[in-house]
């Protein structure tokens, strides 16, 4: 009785904290949506009998990765916001067509049949160990797509690096110190658009 | 308590696994030297270009010389398919390295990370093209993406191409979220990622009836297709192609592109062969919709960037039609057509940078006026290219388009094969009007054109010297494409 009503509950919190996250305006309050859904999604994993997932959702996706976002919108300029035009005309047209993607998943709902289960199921998980369990098919049968992974961060590392060096190094452009470097026949109108 | 130590014995790990992905560590490794050569030898910048050229080149032989035999569990495998698309993965990525110090002079930005980025992105797209397990192939998407997206905003010259980063990387996200719904739907359902193993399961157990098979199939087209920008979803392709750096407009409508095309290849004929009456006739409805849409755009442009962005999309019109065709000389014709586009469209924004003057983002169509009488051999380079986007005999437009249709003509898309027809033949207007302003109108008070450098003239070329080939020997590509359909 009680496990329906925490995942009906769980389930309920995420989709409303999801939708929250994509239409309040201040960036602030999205976060703290997705934070609220990250703690549900912790609980729905402990549903699963996966503790060690519950436990990393919460250190890692809470603990760590929220609190960056946080420390990101609070040190960006939030006035200097980059405006998109809308990719589809109408507000109501996008709604439509996740409304009618909405139906068409819950009409293919019943019709879904689970496939082999793999070699591990929950009884031999929690008789492994979870730590152990995840960490052995991970560094074993998993290593290639955990070190493209791991590249895939690299690769973030660099890019936003690079995006971030463009940024200073237009800020910088007053001093000129970079720029003299890097930029020799720099054009000089441009010093002046930097407020 | 020993039985626990056994199942996590290190001797449960094969090194055989290691095996196919070393032409991918040699790349990544190649990427690192990249990184390290542009931080600590600042004043050796020029020679980054050419170790990227050399690297990736590298990579490329030892790639076509090493055939793994396929291990039953691997995630990754060097088939000839993979050899195929990786060899024309990579060759973009060559072609794209010898454009950009031309094009970095000529706009007067030089960032040493460009290559390292490059590099980073062939690394995705190798992995993309040589996994076979659904895990790797979302993984090498998003490697061979990410770097892209940062690649777009590089240059902070104006606002346009921020916008241009933003939008492309948003809906690159939201494409991923599709892709990888569908994949979980199919994970689900059959209980493994491996792509052959999908397909057996799906042929075992009577699943083709399935609602929510046809739901993960309709998702993963959906992905997919705002991958390769196909028409409804390619809404984000002209603005990101305009606004990005030419090079890199260059290298993203081939290389991720046809990478792309190698993920729907084996996805659609390896996981759904049995579902080709559903996705068939979409994708043949899809391709059409594409070459419409990408044709008649282009016709209206002023700006030649514009226009070759739009006629990009209108070409992966043309090569979805042969993945529709759902058979092996279909996917084969697709991906000679790929790499004749490879030589074609590089080859046209070659001439475009060379042509636009380091001018950004207004390069309008008359920038070609009278440049037949300025400089005889780039127009005359110009003239080849332009005869082969639009599909004109002794080029490899034609050749390749030829195969596309008798592939397609085949599986039985008649009606698509016509409008394919008639839509290249009036692609013709707007490439053939860049020849026209080329060789037809007197030129205007114009400044000299810079003289291209040493890269740009290789990839001049190799571009005209593969659209030629591929034109009047079509055999050895064509075979070659056989071969790697193959089982």
């Amino acid at each position: 009785m009680f496990i329906p009503i925490y995942f009906w509950y769980s389930a309920f919190v995420i989709v409303l904290c999801g939708i929250l996250a994509i239409s309040l305006r201040n960036p602030v309050h999205s976060v703290l949506a997705v934070l609220v859904l990250f703690f549900h999604m912790a609980g729905l994993y402990l549903l699963l009998q996966a503790e060690f997932l519950a436990a990393v959702q919460i250190i890692v996706y809470a603990g760590a990765i929220l609190v960056l976002y946080l420390f990101v919108l609070f040190l960006v300029n939030l006035k200097e916001e980059l405006k998109l035009s809308a990719f589809v005309p109408g507000v109501w047209l996008g709604r439509g067509i996740a409304a009618g993607l909405f139906v068409l998943l819950i009409w293919m709902l019943p019709s879904f049949t689970s496939g082999i289960k793999g070699n591990w199921p929950s009884a031999a998980v929690s008789q492994a160990g979870h730590t152990k369990a995840l960490g052995g098919e991970l560094f074993t049968t998993y290593l290639i797509p955990f070190e493209i992974a791991g590249l895939i961060l690299l690769v973030a590392l660099v890019g936003s690096l690079v995006l971030a060096a463009r940024i200073e190094g237009e800020q910088s452009g007053r001093s000129g110190k970079r720029d003299q470097n890097e930029h020799p026949a720099l054009p000089p109108h441009q010093e002046e658009v930097q407020p | 308590m020993i039985e626990q130590l056994v199942v996590l014995n290190p001797a449960a790990f094969s090194w055989g696994m290691i095996t196919p992905v070393l032409p991918e560590l040699v790349l990544l490794a190649i990427g690192v030297a990249l990184i390290v050569l542009d931080l600590f030898a600042p004043r050796q910048r020029q020679l980054l270009p050419w170790m990227t050229v050399l690297g990736v080149s590298a990579v490329l032989l030892v790639n076509l010389g090493m055939y793994t035999p396929a291990e039953p569990g691997a995630m990754l495998r060097n088939d000839a398919y993979s050899a195929f698309f990786c060899t024309l993965c990579l060759a973009s990525v060559i072609l794209a390295a010898l454009m950009r110090e031309f094009y970095s002079t000529q706009v007067q930005s030089h960032q040493g990370e460009f290559y390292s980025l490059l590099v980073f992105s062939a690394v995705g797209m190798m992995i993309m093209v040589a996994s076979v397990d659904l895990i790797t192939i979302y993984l090498g998407l998003e490697l061979m993406a990410l770097p892209i997206y940062v690649l777009t905003g590089m240059h902070k010259k104006d606002l346009r191409t921020s916008e241009a980063a933003a939008k492309y990387f948003l809906m690159g996200v939201f494409a991923s979220a599709f892709l990888l719904f569908g994949m979980s739907l199919l994970f689900g359902l059959t209980g493994t990622t491996n792509v052959a193993e999908i397909g057996a399961y799906i042929g075992r157990n009577n699943l083709a009836d399935n609602a929510s098979l046809v739901m993960a199939l309709a998702l993963l087209i959906a992905g997919l297709c705002f991958k390769v920008a196909v028409v409804p979803f390619h809404m984000w392709t002209p603005d990101v192609y305009e606004g990005a750096p030419t090079v890199l407009t260059a290298f993203m409508s081939v290389g991720p592109k046809a990478a792309g095309f190698a993920v729907f290849g084996r996805i659609m004929l390896a996981v759904f062969p049995e579902l080709h009456a559903n996705w068939g006739p979409v994708l043949a409805l899809l391709a059409v919709l594409t070459m419409l849409v990408g044709n008649i755009t282009a016709l209206v442009q002023s700006s030649l960037k514009r226009m070759l962005a739009y006629s990009a999309i209108a070409h992966a019109g043309y090569a979805l039609l042969g993945i529709a065709a759902g058979s092996a000389s279909g996917m084969a014709a697709a991906m000679s057509y790929l790499f004749i586009y490879l030589f074609m469209n590089m080859g046209a924004f070659a001439i475009l940078i060379i042509f636009s003057q380091g001018v950004e983002q207004g390069e309008s169509i008359d920038s070609c006026r009278g440049m037949a009488s300025r400089n005889p051999v780039l127009a005359l380079c110009m003239l080849i290219f332009m005869f082969s986007l639009t599909g004109i005999p002794p080029t490899g437009g034609f050749t390749g388009k030829f195969y596309l249709f008798q592939s397609a003509v085949a599986a039985g898309y008649t009606a698509a094969v016509i409008a394919a027809v008639l839509l290249s033949a009036m692609s013709a207007f707007f490439y053939l009007r860049v020849i026209r302003l080329m060789y037809m109108s007197g030129p205007e008070q114009q400044p000299a054109i810079t003289a291209p450098s040493v890269g740009m003239l290789v990839v001049l070329g190799i571009a005209v010297a593969g659209v030629l080939a591929t034109g009047l020997v079509p055999g050895a590509l064509f075979d070659w494409a056989q071969r790697a359909m193959l089982p």
